[in-house]
């Protein structure tokens, strides 16, 4: 640990507070229908949508019919997806010459996409034409993001409202947030990008010959473009293998600012767009001040670890004054490594500046962990929030057990019916994550995917499982998961971990969009002050850790006591 | 409600955001980039008497006693295989990991333990970095293979090491190549 690393790591996090509530309020105004400076440009492109699209942006859709349009738009996309992925090899736009993608990865890679995970089974360099990068996955970063927060906007209403069924349009969100939100930040964060030295071009290598006269190919690309809706989107899905790692992806301290700017402002932004589509801004803030604890205290954890490095490693003569540097940039360092870790696993996004799986054991629980809390921290785009709002729920739940007061949130009466729908929501994770993860280690197809071996080999089954079931998609990459097994079995993870909580999280929305919303009162318990921040907090780490810390003594804390005993796996 | 009413929007809207986010977008910036800024944009590519050596972006091998040496790459077979990037992905108690590093650490003789970045091997195996401590502790063996002296060789790295960006963020670094190039600078007089 270094004064200067603990300086990073704070001022990173000042520029995410600073700059967060403005990008959220500005999204509040373009899902309420207000008029914003970019109206001029693309309010006659977004008519133009409708009318093509035979949408009547002023009708409103009951919870079913928001679900069905989203299921109905993901069916298409998963279609055309995984269509192009398979006939890439005869498409325009392939300068390398790249064959189809075989079947159960473009599967697999089609949903993972589609359920803006962006897990890769594939390198990016030697398996995707541009016309995949740009027209299949491109795209999809931008509708995935856009499905999400599209989700989360009703969601939002269904609280902000009073007995009503509609909870907005689906085709709607979804259109403006691509438009007035997405596509803007995106393409100011391009040429951000483009201007501190990424690649955005359509050659896809340049060959050179290096001073020791070795032969070199530079695979390069439309890099910038991706990058910039990757890391806004939470997606994570890296143009190249090695993510924001590689040196194209991020090629200095002021790049990987950015990126770890962009997968965070959306995320934190969306809580003030809560508190003022709900008339109560102090509600938004409570999200948000749980969110930055529980991920500043993930960060802190991360960076402590990293920076003390590997004590086996210092004993075979090794200055660890730099900290554990395998897996890492010596651009980046353990802090600006560890921050982006913890902040890729907190969100959805999955992008990596470095290996999570040569991490020191407790260095990449984190990651693991954070992914197991339900990423909410603030959680993908549009997840974040719904998935919050979701602990929020059982918080108040348990509050009202507590106290014996009839459990409300934002004037809403909580039923029997939201909590049983709020807990078949939680237990996804569990069971995904964890049956998931036990089929693969016991059969020979998933015990054939770890690189390392012992309790090593375990984590990184299990931080696949998580991964994607918290539609995260980083790794730890040793595991080999270009398999059929594992690229079958991990889609169904995103399947479960996407739309198994998305359906019971929207009948929530329904029904609470329909109940009255009582005014506050005197035996109203409140949300918005610290004691209920500290109460979502042990919500969201009892649910978390109670259900996945046998699960981690098996992998990293034994591997923890491994390392400090100074014991090998062979 | 019929899910059938919701065939037409969703098969238009992926069809016109194909074209606006997956072709117009990429493309615009594509033009916009190749205007702005056409070295970095098509890979800051770095020539010496006008033939391409590589990207200054993009670390690349060096294993002649009379060069800087890279980290540690677990790019491709032989490392720094600019078109297969990859970390080594070994966890921290693997004793393959350990094995390599030993065998890494046997190669920078000095006083005192080797730096950390050195017998390291990078998350994308490409980086273009060392640190400046790992820098000077090739500075005897290079300065030996030249014919310069230790000072001279210190100097030149001195020059070359690129500091945190404001003062605080990022970490201190020497580009490899940029200092080899500027190693044959510095002695192509003499050959």
């Amino acid at each position: 640990m270094t004064f200067v690393g603990w300086i990073q790591i704070v001022t990173f996090f000042a520029l995410v507070a600073v700059t967060a509530p403005p990008v959220g309020i500005f999204m509040g105004r373009v899902f309420m229908g207000e008029r914003t400076f970019l109206h001029p440009v693309l309010e006659p492109i977004e008519r133009g949508f409708y009318w093509l699209a035979g949408v009547d942006s002023n009708k409103g859709q009951d919870w079913r019919a928001y679900v069905v349009a989203m299921l109905m738009f993901s069916v298409v996309g998963f279609l055309s997806l995984y269509a192009l992925l398979r006939f890439q090899a005869g498409l325009p736009l392939n300068p390398s010459g790249f064959g189809q993608v075989s079947p159960d990865m473009a599967f697999n890679t089609a949903i993972s996409f589609l359920t803006n995970t962006n897990w890769q089974s594939y390198s990016g360099e030697s398996t995707m034409s541009h016309l995949s990068q740009m027209a299949g996955l491109t795209v999809h970063n931008f509708l995935s993001a856009a499905t999400g927060i599209a989700l989360a906007i009703a969601l939002t209403r269904a609280f902000a409202r009073s007995q009503m069924r509609e909870l907005g349009n689906f085709w709607v969100d979804l259109t403006r947030c691509t438009l007035y939100i997405l596509l803007p930040l995106s393409i100011v964060i391009a040429l951000a990008l483009i201007l501190l030295g990424l690649p955005q071009t359509l050659l896809p290598w340049v060959k050179v010959t290096t001073l020791e006269g070795i032969q070199q190919t530079l695979s390069m690309g439309p890099v910038a473009s991706q990058i910039a809706i990757k890391q806004l989107g939470t997606n994570g899905g890296g143009f190249f293998n090695a993510n924001s790692a590689h040196p194209f992806e991020s090629p200095n301290a002021w790049t990987n600012l950015i990126e770890m700017w962009a997968l965070l402002v959306i995320g934190f932004g969306l809580t003030f767009t809560f508190g003022r589509m709900v008339g109560d801004k102090r509600q938004g803030y409570v999200l948000a001040a749980v969110m930055a604890v529980l991920l500043v205290s993930g960060s802190i954890a991360a960076y402590v670890a990293e920076s003390s490095g590997n004590p086996i490693v210092t004993a075979a003569g090794v200055d660890p004054s730099l900290g554990n540097m395998e897996g890492k940039e010596v651009r980046f360092g353990t802090a600006l490594s560890s921050t982006f870790a913890a902040i890729t696993t907190g969100t959805s996004c999955g992008a990596v500046n470095s290996m999570h799986d040569s991490f020191t054991p407790l260095g990449g629980m984190v990651p693991l962990f954070l992914i197991e809390l339900g990423e909410v921290l603030p959680g993908g785009v549009g997840s974040g929030l719904y998935g919050i709002l979701v602990f929020a729920i059982i918080a108040v739940f348990v509050a009202g057990l507590m106290v014996g007061r009839t459990p409300e949130y934002l004037g809403k009466k909580i039923g029997a019916r939201e909590m049983k729908l709020a807990v078949l929501a939680i237990l996804i994770l569990p069971v995904s994550i964890l049956g998931l993860t036990a089929i693969a280690a016991v059969l020979d197809a998933g015990k054939a995917g770890p690189l390392n071996t012992g309790p090593h080999g375990f984590s990184e089954i299990l931080y696949a499982f998580s991964s994607a079931t918290g539609n995260n998609g980083s790794a730890f990459a040793g595991l080999t998961a270009s398999t059929p097994f594992y690229n079958v079995m991990l889609a169904i993870a995103m399947l479960l971990g996407r739309f198994a909580y998305i359906v019971p999280m929207m009948a929530i929305a329904g029904s609470i969009a329909t109940k009255i919303k009582t005014p506050i009162a005197a035996g109203t318990f409140p949300t918005d002050n610290s004691l209920f921040v500290g109460l979502v907090i042990g919500v969201i780490l009892i649910t978390g850790g109670l259900q996945f810390f046998p699960a981690l003594a098996l992998g990293p804390i034994a591997e923890h006591f491994m390392m400090m005993a100074g014991h090998l796996s062979p | 409600m019929n899910p059938v009413e919701h065939i037409r929007p969703a098969i238009v809207m992926i069809v016109l955001f194909t074209i606006l986010t997956g072709l117009i977008y990429p493309l615009a910036m594509t033009g916009i980039a190749q205007v702005i800024a056409p070295d970095s944009a098509n890979g800051s590519i770095v020539t010496v008497d006008g033939k391409a050596v590589g990207s200054q972006l993009i670390g690349q091998l060096f294993t002649k006693d009379n060069y800087f040496w890279p980290r540690p790459s677990a790019a491709g077979d032989k490392g720094y295989d600019a078109a297969s990037s990859s970390g080594s992905n070994f966890g921290p108690t693997s004793a393959k990991l350990m094995a390599r590093i030993k065998s890494e650490a046997a190669r920078y003789p000095g006083d005192g333990p080797v730096p950390g970045d050195a017998v390291t091997a990078s998350g994308s195996g490409l980086d273009p970095h060392i640190s400046p401590e790992n820098a000077h502790r090739q500075a005897a063996r290079v300065a030996k293979a030249r014919g310069m002296t230790v000072d001279q060789v210190n100097a030149l790295i001195d020059a070359r090491t690129e500091g945190r960006v404001l003062g605080f963020v990022g970490e201190p670094r020497v580009n490899v190549l940029a200092l080899n190039i500027a190693l044959d600078a510095a002695t192509s007089p003499a050959k």
